[in-house]
C-alpha cells in the first residue's frame, strides 16, 4: 500500500491510517476503525514505520512526530 | 524479493505451510503473512488484456463480497508488470463497470510463480496457468486447483470449496460429492470394531458402518 505519492504527499489511504493511529492501537483496531482489510493495514503499517511516520511498540502503533507533520500537510487539514 | 520454501522442493504440498513471499502488487508491497488470520485465495492467470482472463477477473470481482463474508481475501498474479495490471484493471472498470477490489501480483521475474508451480512448460513457458491456491488463516495450504489456459474457472466451485473447508474445520466432518451448504455431511468412519458397532446404533443416516451422514 504505497503511503506517499509522487509529489511526496500522503496517499488518501495512508492519511486514513495515520489519522486512526493518532491514538495508540493494534493493527486489528486500525482495520476496524478505517474499514480497510487487515492485510492492507499490515502492508501500509510496515511502510509507514520504515518511513518514520509511525512508531511501533509490542504490536501497538502510534503516529510519530514526522507522521503528525505529514498529516498536517494533507489537503483539507489546514 | 525474499522467498522461503519451508524445506519443500518443487511444488507446494497440501497440509504444509504455503511458501512465503513478498511481492509488488497493484496495492503496494504485500507479504503472504499480511493475510494471517484470513483465508486467502491466491490465483494466477496467463496474461493481462486477454479475454478469458478478463471474464475471470470480472467474475472474481463480482464474487468478492461473498468471499469477504467468509473471511476470504483474494490475490491475483501473472507475469506482467504493475503498470500493465493497473492499465488492465482500469480497462475492466471502464468496459465492464466493475472495480477489481483485490491486489494483483506483478511477478515479472517469476519468483512467486516458480515457488508455487504455476508455470506449466507444456502449456507455456512465459505464462502462468490458471492456478488456485487456498491458504487458511494459519498459512497452511489447504487446496489447489489447476486449469489450462483455455478454460475459465468456475467461481461457484471455488466458493463451494471454501464453504466445504470451513464446514470441515468447524465441525470435524467431511463433505460428499457435489455437497452444498445446507446439505448433510459425512461423519468420519469409525476406527475400531467397537466404534463401528456403536455407529450402527447412533441414529445417524447410516448406509453401513463406514458410511454415515448427518445434518449440521
Amino acid at each position: 500500500m504505497p503511503c506517499v505519492d509522487s509529489s511526496g504527499e500522503l496517499t488518501p489511504t495512508a492519511g486514513k491510517i495515520l489519522t486512526a493511529m493518532t491514538t495508540a492501537m493494534p493493527l486489528s483496531e486500525v482495520s476496524r476503525k478505517t474499514g480497510l482489510a487487515l492485510y492492507q493495514v499490515r502492508s501500509a503499517a510496515r511502510e509507514l514505520v520504515e518511513a518514520g511516520l509511525v512508531e511501533e511498540t509490542d504490536g501497538i502503533y502510534i503516529v510519530a512526530d514526522a507522521g503528525h507533520a505529514a498529516l498536517a500537510k494533507m489537503p483539507g487539514k489546514n | 524479493m525474499e522467498v522461503t520454501t519451508h524445506g519443500n522442493s518443487g511444488f507446494p504440498r497440501l497440509g504444509q505451510p504455503a511458501p512465503l513471499f513478498e511481492a509488488q502488487t497493484t496495492q503496494g508491497t504485500i507479504r503472504l503473512e499480511d493475510f494471517k488470520g484470513s483465508w486467502l485465495i491466491l490465483f494466477s492467470h496467463p496474461a493481462d488484456f486477454t479475454p478469458v482472463c478478463t471474464t475471470e477477473f470480472v467474475a472474481f470481482s463480482e464474487m468478492a463480497p461473498e468471499f469477504k463474508k467468509r473471511n476470504v481475501e483474494l490475490c491475483g498474479l501473472s507475469i506482467d508488470s504493475t503498470y500493465s495490471h493497473i492499465a488492465w484493471v482500469r480497462n475492466i472498470e471502464k468496459n465492464f463497470g466493475i472495480k477489481v477490489p483485490f491486489p494483483v501480483i506483478a511477478d515479472l521475474n517469476k519468483d512467486v510463480a516458480s515457488l508455487y508451480g504455476m508455470i506449466m512448460p507444456g502449456e507455456s513457458k512465459t505464462e502462468t496457468s490458471r492456478c488456485v491456491f487456498v491458504i487458511d488463516p494459519n498459512g497452511i495450504l489447504r487446496a489447489m486447483i489447476y486449469y489450462p489456459l483455455t478454460t475459465g474457472r468456475n467461481m461457484q466451485e471455488i466458493l463451494r470449496l471454501i464453504d466445504a473447508l470451513q464446514m470441515t474445520d468447524k465441525n470435524g466432518v467431511a463433505t460428499p460429492a457435489n455437497w452444498k451448504p445446507g446439505e448433510k455431511v459425512i461423519i468420519p468412519p469409525p476406527a475400531t470394531t467397537e466404534a463401528a458397532e456403536e455407529r450402527m446404533k447412533a441414529g445417524f443416516e447410516t448406509k453401513d458402518w463406514y458410511f454415515s451422514k448427518k445434518a449440521v
